[in-house]
């Protein structure tokens, strides 16, 4: 238990304005949505190649929306609009909600506000899976495509019920325990990797790609599949809140307000690896959006689920995109090396802060 | 329904070899404030875990039953139970910066719509329960901010929200200074006079226990050794083989 005086110096007063936010969960959903638009606007017409912003409102609108607007752009500019860079942004958004959501997730499940896909090696387990499925020598595009998907989605499933088992071993799963077994987990798939990354000959580059998250091969049939998967295994994580609110005082609790948590742990984490299996299976592995989004957003909307989900699957579609907009502005870095770069440091700040959890 | 609120017949759990709860029969009709006593390790703590149906570990054996408005335990539906009972733990960790207004809402989990969230009935029960208990002050601080005394109370104020039938408290007055004992005891009575709540605590302070509630359950070593209102339960003799102490040292209301 730690002193009231140290207790009392964590919590400090919020400005005013964001009082009035934290009540208000509509406009800061609404503030995120079009935060969203002007980023994957951005999204779309930022690049190597300059298309003026009002030709990439006008391909979008004329060949999405059937605008009658005269065709005035090139053909080139039309193919990198809606063949190269709108697949990339729907990506990079459908990416960002889907870690943030799993983030959120576990986070509530493990009672730990470290927890995210990255850190506890869902995200590693969802990598190997998909790097196994690139060495099955079947060369049907769909059904290969198919079962990288069910190879990864079993990858991050297995990698988060060892994580949630191990660390739960003597009944209580302290922070340390979680982050220690999410370390050595995540450490014994990189080992699987690198061995899948020996014996691919070919494939190399494509699971090294994985290692370092990239949205630079997106395409669309690559979001046709991953997409309606995120879709999916969102729809199932957003109607998750009340579970997620009974369990922010623990299992006990939660099961005396009438949860059945055995049911509940056992769909959230299944739709957390799913989702984060169909982001890996896009992306690769992007570290800590799940971390650091919801972490933000909790600190201006509070805890309860029913306004943390919603919001920080928004925040981290504009996120994510926006990250992918930093990383390639300068030359093609992977999206991966940025969210790292903001990530790791926020992970050691929130290490920092609430190392011991709180009691009532 | 039955007129009896809470029912147990011959309760016994096992810890493999280790007889947690020894055949453990008692009834408590609707309005009952009962207090259930014993020294460390009488299975108080037990006992109320097995009521309020939270599982009480896999590596437990359970044999006889709990009944609850004359139904078995193990018939109710989780969200159910819920409803009908609530329950005040001895302490409880919180992972994220949580308001006491948000710690109370949670109360009305079980009552809530799953997909739509709470509705006006739900805030107002909020309402009603931050009032009752008397913390209105309080409700928009962070949790972490509290004494402990008062994180007591905004956890009781969660269990008021929930509106329950049957109300179980492992320790509720343990790090509160007189006052606020005195407080809680006042609103637990009340609950029972005014409401029909069915009261069981788990109390330490049996001078507290004799003083505020009318029926006292004694337990020693997993078995019921008395039950009944204080006069009857706590006898000289009893104190003694009981808790080993000299009666002189407990304070008994007449």
């Amino acid at each position: 238990m730690t002193s009231d005086v140290a207790t009392r110096r964590l919590a400090r007063a919020q400005p005013a304005w964001l009082e009035r936010l934290r009540h208000r969960p509509l406009w800061l959903g609404a503030l995120g949505l079009a935060a969203l638009a002007v980023i994957a606007v951005a999204g779309v017409t930022l690049g190597g190649v300059a298309i003026a912003p009002a030709d990439t409102l006008a391909i979008l609108g004329h060949r999405l929306l059937g605008w009658p607007v005269a065709v005035t752009w090139p053909a080139s500019a039309e193919t990198i609009v809606l063949e190269l860079r709108l697949p990339r942004v729907l990506m990079a958004a459908g990416v960002g909600a889907a870690l943030s959501l799993a983030g959120v997730t576990l986070q509530g499940l493990l009672r730990n506000p470290l927890a995210d896909p990255y850190v506890l090696g869902t995200a590693s387990g969802a990598a190997l899976g998909a790097a196994v499925a690139l060495l099955v020598p079947v060369q049907f595009a769909l059904l290969g495509f198919g079962l990288m998907h069910l190879l990864a989605f079993a990858g991050a499933l297995g990698a988060v019920t060892v994580v949630y088992r191990v660390s739960r071993l003597g009944g209580l799963s302290s922070l340390t325990s979680v982050l220690l077994t999410g370390y050595a987990v995540g450490s014994l798939l990189a080992a699987g990797l690198a061995i899948t990354m020996y014996l691919s000959g070919q494939n190399l580059r494509q699971i090294f790609f994985y290692l370092l998250g990239s949205f630079s091969l997106a395409s669309w049939p690559q979001v046709a599949v991953g997409l309606p998967i995120i879709l999916l295994g969102s729809v199932v994580l957003l109607t998750r809140a009340r579970a997620l609110n009974a369990l922010l005082l623990g299992e006990e609790t939660a099961a005396h307000l009438g949860l059945d948590v055995r049911r509940e742990r056992l769909v959230m984490l299944a739709a957390a690896s799913l989702v984060t299996a169909a982001a890996v299976a896009m992306a690769g592995l992007i570290g800590f959006v799940g971390l650091v989004v919801p972490h933000l957003v909790r600190l201006v909307a509070g805890p309860n689920a029913r306004s943390l989900l919603p919001l920080s699957a928004i925040w981290g579609a504009a996120f994510l995109v926006l990250a992918d907009l930093v990383a390639r502005a300068p030359t093609e870095l992977p999206v991966g090396v940025i969210t790292g770069v903001i990530g790791a440091p926020f992970f050691l700040y929130v290490l920092r802060r609430y190392r011991g959890g709180y009691e009532l | 329904m039955s007129g009896v609120a809470l029912e147990l017949r011959s309760l016994t759990l096992d810890y493999g070899a280790r007889r947690a709860l020894d055949d453990v029969s008692a009834r408590l009709e609707p309005g009952t404030l009962a207090a259930l006593l014993g020294p460390n390790g009488a299975g108080k703590s037990t006992l109320l875990r097995a009521v309020s149906g939270a599982g009480a570990g896999s590596a437990a054996r359970r044999s006889g039953m709990v009944l609850i408005d004359g139904v078995p335990l193990e018939e109710y539906d989780r969200a159910e139970l819920a409803r009908r009972v609530a329950v005040v733990p001895g302490q409880t960790r919180v992972a994220f910066p949580l308001r006491v207004e948000e710690l109370v809402a949670l109360g009305r989990v079980p009552h809530e719509h799953p997909l739509l969230g709470p509705r006006a009935a739900d805030r107002a029960a909020v309402d009603a329960a931050i009032e009752r208990v008397g913390i209105a002050e309080l409700r928009g601080r962070d949790v972490r901010e509290l004494s402990l005394g008062e994180r007591q109370l905004a956890v009781l104020a969660m269990a008021v929200a929930q509106g329950p039938r049957l109300l179980l408290l492992d320790e509720p007055t343990v790090h509160l200074d007189l006052r606020h004992q005195v407080a809680v005891m006042e609103l637990l009575r009340d609950l029972a006079a005014r409401d029909g709540v069915t009261v069981l605590a788990v109390l330490h302070d049996v001078s507290l226990a004799s003083h505020f509630f009318g029926r006292l359950l004694l337990l020693d070593r997993g078995r019921l050794v008395a039950d009944g209102a204080p006069s009857e339960v706590l006898t000289p003799e009893r104190i003694r083989a009981v808790y080993g102490v000299d009666p002189a040292l407990v304070a008994i209301a007449g």
